[in-house]
């Protein structure tokens, strides 16, 4: 601390020498042991105060911060990644617990379809296709009946026919009725249908065929009235005819639970 | 002259040489040279008086910058460095300016 003994008191003289004066004697006359000296230590204090002065404005922010201030940054920085990775976590379960539902719901919804084509096909509500066989009966003598066909049907249902049509207009389905025509034909489902009568059925073709040639079987009664029966197997049978379901009156589901 | 010609020796080298701070060095610096303008003013103030001595002028420079960087020093290691170092300035920055107020006087007689 400057506290300035007076060593040196006022130079004693006839004019009073002010501050004035030296500092002007000071500049005029440079030398001194005193003026050296200043000089050193003002040249430490400008190469000090430079330094600093950069290493201020070109460093970062924390450079020069004191321990507790970098100790709370630290702290308020773990603080805000604690929270950051508690937020991943969360936000990562509801993801996959959205993944697992969305999974869910495909596999339910994908389960749901594939019953509901089942049962289109066996309500005959849908087009089918896959193998099976086509059964041509031509009836010469206009002797084969609905009691023929119905016969042949129930033949290829009990070998396992998945969808039947009958002359390619009319599916076959559990509710189909056939009767006989009065002029000859059959009616099925109202509507009209004559020789020759072509059946279609989706199943296994070796099944289906050899259900139909059983001892007085299907062909057996047919070749008997006078008719011809021409089984063909077919890697692709289609059924493009569909039943139109009307909406039921009378039955409704047994709720359950 | 001489001490103006240091001063501005000591900016050059500092600007031309741009040395790096070293970490340890660093809480102190800025104390240290706000703690040397103190002794400056004074040793200005002191010359102006006409009771200027190069020796106290060089011990009161060294010391005021080891005292001011032990207080930082104590300060950091009782965990009040903020404050202490925040109030050593404002002890130096009176000083200062009633040393400049001083010198003020000598020059302008105002």
């Amino acid at each position: 601390m400057p506290d300035e003994p007076t060593t040196h008191p006022p130079e004693p003289g006839p004019t009073k020498v002010t501050g004035r004066d030296r500092l002007a004697a000071s500049l005029r006359k440079p030398g001194g042991r005193g003026q050296v000296t200043a000089g050193v230590l003002l040249l430490v204090l400008g190469f000090a105060a430079v330094v600093q002065v950069r290493s201020n404005t070109s460093d970062a922010e924390y450079v020069g911060a004191r321990q507790d201030e970098l100790i709370s940054l630290i702290n308020s920085l773990s603080l805000a990644s604690d929270r950051a990775e508690n937020e991943i976590a969360e936000l990562e379960q509801t993801r996959s617990s959205l993944l697992n539902d969305t999974q869910a719901r495909r596999t339910a919804l994908e389960r749901a379809r594939q019953r509901a084509d089942e049962l289109g096909i066996m309500a005959g509500t849908l087009p089918a296709v896959g193998p099976g066989i086509q059964v041509t009966i031509r009836d010469p003598d206009n002797a084969v009946g609905s009691n023929n066909l119905i016969n042949g049907i129930q033949e290829l249902r009990d070998a396992g026919a998945e969808a039947i049509e009958l002359n390619n207009t009319v599916r076959i389905v559990a509710q189909t009725a056939l009767r006989d025509a009065p002029n000859g034909g059959v009616v099925v489902d109202g509507e009209t249908i004559t020789a020759p009568y072509v059946i279609e059925a989706i199943g296994g073709p070796h099944n289906l065929s050899s259900a139909l040639d059983l001892r007085r079987g299907f062909t057996y009664e047919v070749e008997r009235v006078g008719g011809e029966v021409g089984v063909a197997r077919s890697d692709s049978v289609e059924i493009a005819s569909v039943h139109e379901v009307p909406p039921s009156q009378y039955a409704d589901p047994v709720p359950t639970e | 002259m001489i001490a103006g010609l240091g001063l501005v020796v000591g900016v050059l080298l500092g600007l031309l040489l741009q040395p790096e701070v070293p970490v340890w060095l660093q809480p102190y610096l800025p104390i240290a040279v706000v703690a040397a303008l103190d002794a400056v003013f004074g040793a200005l103030r002191a010359f102006l008086d006409g009771i200027f001595d190069d020796k106290v002028f060089v011990v009161s420079f060294v010391s005021n910058v080891l005292i001011a960087a032990l207080i930082v020093y104590l300060g950091d290691q009782l965990g009040v460095g903020g404050q202490l170092s925040t109030g050593v300035i404002v002890v130096l920055g009176i000083r200062i300016f009633s040393n400049v107020a001083a010198i003020r006087r000598h020059l302008f007689h105002a």
